[in-house]
């Protein structure tokens, strides 16, 4: 789950990552007070979006009157922001975060992530801040620093240490840093985060450090035990089709394709995705209906896929495991006349019963097509798709 | 022989009694020797008690203790499933299958850690298998876990995949071309788990019944590519490969929490390549994999 960075910001500053005194605002007239509070000379508006790149897209601006303020504010609420991260279509502003403007000195990065092959939780650094960070590890890969560690004991002053003077940090600043970025790891198992970002975080003129944006990615696995987490959510932020399938269990991925897939398992449903590429189509979504493909799980899983108008033809691809294919195809049928189905359906079921099941579909009188094979419903169902 | 467990492993089963644990038990009593595989179960407020004539004890050392079984396989809700793989752990178990999904990652970083800790100084090794996996077979013997036993027959092909439902794929190709199976193990879809695939290639590498493998994975995470590298330098025997996901957009979780396109390295083509690099026979084509190992042999 992600949040805004205003949010984000707010629980850096609960654990004592400094960051610059900012508010949020949701109209023009709440952006003009907040700058008021804030008091000048020196204002950011910054749009809130999920997306990153919201500065190359036009989405921060510096102000330096309220007037100034209530213009800018003005032309970002409502406008859709095009990031490298939105897709051309962008994404709406709803929110804005006025913010005093910063002393900007030297622009750094730091990072905070779990890393799979070490099992340990990975500190990334640069002192090349305020740049995209694959850019720099692409490019200039010794400007990056990076330290694991074991949770077990923590973030040891001597490795926090190490990362600051790692990134050329000096003087008084190394003393600031080791707090920042003890503070910063706590901050991310605390609130069982996946991922912390700080891009960038400045060093001012007077050596002091503040995170100018704050990037955080939570777990969805241990959000159960952070409701505070969980009232943060912003659902404009998220595909309304995605929102719709959580209700119902239902792991769904929006794409771009024509052909709309139903598989049970992950994997099953990625491998069903590739086979329909193999052959010439384009899937509509991912989705997984899980182990449980009940028939009222299957129903809303054709609901969430038939609200994309792209869909020309439908894969249903189940291995009927501990779950019988019969029960499987009445859940198919069930589906099918609860929806009015309009477009070619195509069926693959395997295992458990599968004779009885492909025998109920085939009674149903409903127009099903049946394959045996992934391969040869990935091929009945691209053809469906193209009107052949 | 066979990888890790056979006819006569003797497991205890944590969450016995709640609704998944209680249907999975049963499919397991009832495939081959499973009357005799599953010897206790593990629940603090129904010790003395029996279900499906399988006592029950208060603690996994209690069940060890009672019984000798040197397995066991949780199917505890995920805010205590962490919990259960550690209590196994101190029992001294030389192998936790954790089928439970949806257990929270900082619970996973810290009891594999405190596992390593526990090997470092010198205490048993125990092995972990998951967690939000389907769990492992040994067909005509044993199963431990959540897969359909009937799709499966006694052969001497190794599978090793992370998705449960692709690994029942890729069986059912298998026992279609008349092809039993050694062993095989879902290792599960999740970012910290216990083993990986290289550590299963090893074990289906010395295992004298294992012919040839088929290694399955997905998006995400560099496990496949190390276990490719591995394969490279030691594998006897002939490998099929497949990654799922070539048509994953990057940034997305796909359903599994660990199938996440986060660098450049893990994409499935990426993993492909390194695969085919390494001497795998691969397809893109996950209907192809049982006939492509079959042309192997």
């Amino acid at each position: 789950m992600k949040i805004h960075e205003y949010q984000g910001k707010e629980i850096l500053r609960q654990f004592g990552v400094p960051v610059p005194r900012g508010i949020p605002a949701f109209t023009v007239q709440e952006a003009v007070e907040a700058a008021q509070k804030l008091g000048g000379p020196v204002w950011v508006v910054k749009a809130q979006i999920h997306a990153g790149g919201r500065g190359k897209g036009g989405g921060v601006k510096v102000a330096k009157s309220i007037d100034e303020v209530r213009e800018l504010a003005g032309k970002m609420l409502g406008m859709q922001l095009v990031t490298h991260q939105t897709g051309p279509q962008g994404q709406k502003v709803r929110r804005l975060y006025i913010e005093e403007g910063a002393d900007i000195g030297k622009e750094y990065y730091v990072s905070v992530l779990t890393d799979r092959a070490t099992q340990k939780v990975a500190m990334i650094a640069s002192s090349e801040g305020g740049m995209d960070i694959e850019e720099v590890a692409a490019h200039t890969p010794q400007k990056i620093v990076k330290i694991f560690i074991d949770p077990l004991t923590g973030l040891t002053e001597a490795q926090a240490r190490g990362l600051a003077e790692g990134i050329g940090l000096s003087g008084h600043t190394v003393e600031q840093a080791v707090t920042l970025l003890q503070n910063l790891y706590r901050c991310y198992m605390e609130t069982d985060a996946s991922l912390v970002e700080i891009n960038p975080l400045n060093r001012d003129s007077q050596g002091n450090l503040i995170a100018l944006d704050a990037k955080f990615n939570f777990d969805s696995n241990a959000l159960f035990r952070h409701p505070e987490i969980v009232a943060l959510r912003d659902l404009d932020e998220e595909d309304p089709a995605e929102v719709e399938a959580s209700k119902y269990d239902l792991a769904y991925i929006s794409l771009d394709g024509n052909i709309g897939c139903l598989v049970n398992g992950a994997g099953l449903a990625m491998a069903t995705m590739d086979t329909i590429k193999l052959f010439g189509g384009e899937p509509a979504n991912f989705l997984d209906v899980g182990g449980g493909a009940t028939a009222e799980k299957v129903t809303e899983a054709f609901k969430i896929m038939l609200r994309n108008p792209n869909v020309k033809a439908i894969l249903v691809n189940i291995f009927g495991g501990i779950m019988r294919c019969d029960v499987i195809a009445t859940g198919i049928i069930t589906a099918c006349r609860a929806v009015n189905l309009n477009v070619p359906l195509v069926v693959r079921m395997k295992g458990t019963n599968e004779d009885l099941g492909k025998q109920m579909l085939a009674e149903s009188g409903l127009p099903i097509i049946s394959a045996d094979t992934m391969a040869e419903a990935a091929q009945k169902v691209v053809a469906a798709a193209a009107g052949r | 022989m066979s990888i890790l467990i056979n006819k006569d492993t003797k497991v205890i089963t944590q969450g016995i009694t709640g609704k998944t644990g209680q249907f999975h038990t049963q499919k397991c009593q009832e495939y081959a020797n499973g009357k005799h595989c599953f010897v206790a179960g593990v629940n603090p407020k129904k010790a003395g008690e029996q279900i499906f004539n399988i006592p029950i004890y208060a603690s996994v050392r209690e069940a060890k203790e009672a019984t000798g079984a040197t397995v066991s396989v949780i199917y505890v809700p995920p805010a205590g499933a962490a919990d259960a793989i550690w209590e196994a752990v101190e029992a001294d178990l030389d192998l936790v299958v954790c089928i439970t999904e949806g257990i929270p990652v900082r619970d996973m970083l810290m009891v594999r850690n405190k596992m390593k800790a526990k090997e470092a100084a010198g205490g048993k090794k125990t092995l972990l298998l998951g967690p939000n996996c389907p769990g492992l077979i040994t067909p005509d013997e044993i199963k431990i876990g959540i897969m359909p036993g009937h799709i499966h027959r006694k052969g001497r092909i190794g599978v090793v995949s992370r998705s449960g439902t692709l690994t029942y794929e890729a069986v059912a190709q298998l026992t279609e071309l008349g092809l039993g199976q050694s062993s095989a193990v879902g290792i599960g879809g999740d970012p910290i788990n216990g083993l990986k695939h290289i550590d299963v290639m090893k074990m289906f590498n010395d295992d004298p019944d294992t012919d040839a493998v088929i290694m399955i994975g997905e998006i995400g995470g560099p496990d496949e590519a190390e276990a490719a590298r591995w394969c490279k330098e030691n594998m006897k025997k002939p490998v099929v490969g497949f990654i799922a996901g070539v048509t994953a957009p990057p940034g997305k979780r796909m359903g599994h929490a660990g199938a996440l396109i986060s660098g450049g390295a893990d994409t499935a083509e990426a993993k492909l390549a390194i695969m085919e690099e390494c001497g795998f026979k691969v397809t893109r084509n996950p209907s192809e994999m049982g006939k492509l190992l079959k042309s192997l042999l």
